[in-house]
């Protein structure tokens, strides 16, 4: 066979098609910039409709140019707008406001009740740490300093007088000048020092769980060597109270961030029919909806703590308040509701 | 390079892509991003992070002089959290999916599903991140302030939160912690400019090669020989011509440039012809 020159064959050109289709790539280009700078409100209506349209332009294009092209730029170019589509026509279904109405009425409720074993065996777990703590100091005080380090005891040990006790609970003299005015501030510390260690309860729990229930163990020891020492001194009621106020929030939390964790834990651990990646995806995806409700309830504890319990000292109304707060989260947590339709 | 070699820098290739079907039933064939890309995303963001939060802190000392009453304290303990903690949530939840260091390096998350990127899977990422970040400092700074813990206590410590920290270099998906957990991906997402189609412009006085010319030579060559063309760099294509002169037995005839276009084209149109029947040339290696 005579050898033949390419040139002289009748070619078929992909220069040709990428003549033909270019202006649909270009124009499909210009409309997603436009639309990841300002959103879907800066397009008109018809380029709204245009938008799918370019979109499926481009991905057969794509199809066609894999299947007869070599030119790697005109691949890679159509490679990175169809995957830069795809994920902008496919990404976006509801607007920002929508979302969050869904959170805070379906979503939110609905992951918390979806972790309730897991709270249920979280509360169990602080409350063993303080009764433990709780029965250790009240035989024998000693105790207390293993339980309670110095720097965040302030003072209140067991060798501390009444008069003081009571005066870090917010009645008498010694609390009420000097405190109010940094109120605010100590109101921001506690609510980021804790939505930390939550963070860290929670992100702790894909260790099988293990880590997360040690530190809500040593939550409750805190509290139950705390209760064991006021309660000896006779104060027990008022502790109580300056307690309750906010401890029925911020401990919800806890137990809620901790719960967050140990769903993970467990599905790491106990996958079931599903892959056990597919099962750490899925208690993944519950448990953040639950951290995003546990940083604004700690946000809620944060200001009853620095503003509420400083400003109110009166030991029953401050029992009211914590009870109030306790019974507004179980009703919105768990009283059965219509599900989410959308 | 052998054949060898070849094949199997193809493969180490072919391991990064994942096949990612759209409802349109077209594999978009995404990348994993590397963990150098990676690494260098999270420094950008935590160089950004450091100088915002030091513009906000000279700011609020600037109004806390100003203003009594520890106002300025208060915002600037809450801004610091919200810094810390939702500038990644924030930047992922926008419709790029990345954070400004994400952008720089040109990569993006998605859900490893192929569905929707959710909320709550950026938020489970990005919280666990705390941890990946801070558990190794944290033991170091546990280590270093409490005497009774043993050098070789702290090391295992250390080793052991590394081990989550790293947690991404151990699997082929280079998955983070957090990835795991959210059920996410990070891939790349590089915008490529459309560059001109080199291919197109009429031939005057075009050099022909014959088909045997042309037949020395791959995909792979072709698409080596297309970079070389598109950046222009006069030294490159005077060696690459060179070799494919010896190769072919050409004497020096022509203008590198003019040379090279001329045998692109037709390398192109040859290669091209053969993929429309179906037959796909890898390199020169392959059979022809």
């Amino acid at each position: 066979m005579q050898p033949v020159s390419a040139a002289e064959l009748p070619a078929f050109s992909t220069s040709r098609f990428r003549a033909e289709r270019e202006a649909d790539w270009i124009a499909f280009d210009l409309l997603l910039t436009r639309l990841e700078r300002k959103g879907a409100a800066a397009l008109t209506s018809d380029e709204l409709l245009q938008l799918p349209i370019l979109y499926r332009a481009t991905l057969s294009s794509l199809s066609i140019a894999r299947a007869t092209s070599l030119d790697k730029a005109l691949l890679g170019h159509l490679e990175a707008l169809s995957i830069r589509g795809y994920f902008l026509v496919y990404g976006v279904r509801e607007t920002r406001a929508s979302r969050l109405r869904r959170f805070f009425r379906y979503d939110w409720p609905a992951a918390v009740r979806a972790v309730w074993k897991e709270t249920l065996i979280i509360a169990l777990v602080i409350v063993l740490g303080a009764l433990t703590s709780y029965a250790l100091v009240a035989s024998n005080p000693e105790w207390y300093y293993n339980f309670v380090p110095e720097e965040m005891s302030g003072g209140r040990d067991p060798h501390a007088t009444v008069d003081y006790l009571r005066s870090t609970l917010g009645h008498g003299k010694a609390a009420a000048g000097e405190q109010s005015s940094g109120l605010h501030v100590f109101a921001t510390y506690l609510f980021t020092h804790n939505s930390q260690v939550s963070i860290l309860s929670f992100a702790l729990g894909f260790a099988f769980g293990v880590p997360t229930m040690m530190l809500e163990y040593y939550q409750g020891i805190g509290l139950g060597a705390m209760l064991a020492l006021f309660s000896g001194k006779g104060l027990g009621v008022d502790f109580g109270g300056w307690l309750f106020i906010h401890g029925t929030t911020e401990l919800f939390a806890a137990a809620l961030s901790g719960a967050a964790g140990l769903r993970i834990g467990a599905a790491v651990v106990f996958p079931g029919a599903r892959g056990r990646l597919e099962a750490a995806a899925d208690a993944g995806r519950t448990a953040g909806k639950v951290m995003i409700g546990v940083i604004l309830m700690l946000l809620v504890a944060g200001v009853l703590e620095g503003f509420g319990r400083q400003l109110i000292t009166d030991t029953m109304l401050r029992y009211a308040i914590g009870t109030v707060m306790l019974l507004f989260w179980l009703a919105y947590y768990y009283i059965p509701r219509r599900e989410d339709v959308a | 390079m052998t054949a060898a070699a070849h094949a199997k820098l193809r493969s180490a290739q072919a391991r990064k892509v994942r096949e990612f079907v759209t409802p349109e039933g077209v594999d978009l064939q995404l990348r994993i991003a590397s963990s150098g890309l990676r690494l260098g995303a999270l420094v950008v963001d935590f160089v950004i992070i450091n100088l915002a939060l030091l513009l906000f802190t000279l700011l609020m000392v600037w109004i806390g002089f100003a203003v009594k009453g520890g106002v300025a304290e208060v915002v600037w303990m809450l801004g610091a959290f919200v810094l810390r903690t939702f500038w990644f949530i924030g930047f992922e939840l926008g419709s790029r999916a990345a954070t400004p260091g994400k952008r720089m390096m040109g990569i993006r998350v998605v859900a490893r599903d192929g569905g929707r990127l959710t909320a709550d899977a950026v938020v489970a990422r990005n919280l666990i991140r705390e941890l990946e970040l801070f558990l190794p400092l944290m033991m170091l700074g546990v280590g270093a302030a409490e005497d009774m813990v043993s050098g070789w206590t702290l090391l295992a410590g250390v080793i052991w939160s590394l081990t989550l920290s790293l947690f991404l270099l151990f699997n082929r998906d280079r998955m983070r912690m957090g990835d795991l957990i959210a059920g996410t991906w990070v891939v790349m997402a590089e915008r490529a400019k459309l560059d001109s189609d080199i291919a197109a412009e009429a031939e005057a006085g075009a050099i022909r090669f014959t088909d045997a010319e042309l037949a020395v030579y791959g995909i792979y060559e072709l698409q080596e020989l297309e970079r070389i063309l598109r950046a222009r760099d006069p030294r490159a294509m005077r060696e690459v011509a060179d070799t494919i002169r010896t190769k072919i037995g050409r004497p020096v005839a022509e203008e590198d440039d003019v040379f090279l276009l001329s045998y692109y084209r037709q390398l192109k149109g040859r290669l091209e012809r053969a993929l429309l029947f179906g037959k796909r040339r890898e390199d020169k290696y392959a059979s022809d």
